[in-house]
């Protein structure tokens, strides 16, 4: 039982570990737990239609998109073509931090810059396969405006970051 | 085709209970803490936002995750000062994962990284903010 619990992702573990919280707190306030679970079921049931349409977008993304096609783009002597490859690449690669790093590591074993890997890990926010959720809960302006800012920092942060790298 | 749905698949795997569980814990929590919510977050253009980035830097996952507890964050009254902040520095700044992005990228690339993105996540929080009261 435990060591099948162990093989389990992370996220799942995750889950059921608050799945057990709420089921604490049912014994000792019901009232209480009840009110949570209903607030929690309305908020998620009401993101589904949204993360359907997040979902297949990342997927037109993955069958388009490849990581050999960015690695093609973001070498050496990619000049100003790479920000704007590194920028794309992190638009249609999308995953957690920990999956990003060794394509990170390897892209720049094949000769991309500092700054682009920058660029690329900054960018992540803009993904739009993710823009209906931002526009779900903070809405269309503060997503343009967002967008916008994090694609001027992530180009700042590129090139600060190459010159203090010393690339 | 096959590879695309595979990966679409793991994605769809990987963050369905985490998102599930972290709107499963704000549901829960917010009720205990929304009553403190405005002595911590008054508003104010530097303290928000900071308390916003030192929540997200040390936060991590996929940026979709962060949006919907920042999501709900906002709904339950903290500034949007604090979870911009908290958006941005969720994707940009990772503080648990700093040791691995040092083994990966180097550990001079990792600590410059990181922290000109919590100093970016202030200031963009701010830049935001502010952008969105003078056109609206």
């Amino acid at each position: 039982m435990m060591k099948s619990f162990e093989k389990l992702p992370g996220g799942v573990k995750f889950f059921l570990a608050t799945g057990t919280l709420y089921a604490a707190i049912f014994f000792i306030n019901a009232d209480f737990a009840k009110k949570s679970f209903v607030h929690f079921s309305e908020t998620f049931l009401g993101m589904l239609p949204i993360l359907a349409v997040v979902f297949f977008v990342m997927f037109l993304s993955y069958f388009f998109v490849s990581p050999e096609l960015v690695k093609r783009h973001l070498g050496r002597d990619s000049g100003a073509k790479g920000y704007l490859w590194a920028t794309l690449g992190a638009i249609a690669i999308s995953g957690p931090p920990y999956v990003l790093f060794p394509i990170l590591r390897d892209l720049k074993k094949h000769g991309m810059k500092y700054s682009l890997v920058a660029v690329f890990m900054n960018n992540r926010n803009v993904q739009p396969t993710f823009l209906p959720v931002i526009a779900y809960y903070f809405g269309t302006l503060f997503t343009i405006v967002f967008a916008f800012y994090i694609i001027v920092f992530s180009l700042l942060s590129g090139l600060i970051i190459g010159r203090l790298m010393k690339e | 085709m096959k590879n695309a749905f595979e990966k679409t698949w793991q994605a769809v795997k990987t963050s369905l209970p985490i998102m599930a569980a972290v709107l499963m814990l704000v549901s829960l929590l917010n009720p205990v803490f929304e009553k403190y919510y405005p002595r911590i977050f008054t508003g104010s253009y530097i303290f928000d936002p900071f308390i916003g980035a030192v929540m997200g830097s040390f936060s991590f996952g996929m940026p979709i995750v962060s949006y919907v507890t920042g999501g709900e964050l906002l709904e339950q009254g903290v500034s949007l000062l604090a979870v911009t902040a908290f958006v941005f520095s969720w994707t940009t700044v990772g503080i648990p994962m700093l040791p691995l992005e040092a083994a990966h990228l180097g550990k001079k690339f990792a600590i410059i990284r990181n922290g000109l993105n919590f100093i970016f996540s202030v200031l963009v929080a701010i830049l935001t903010v502010a952008t969105l009261e003078i056109i609206q």
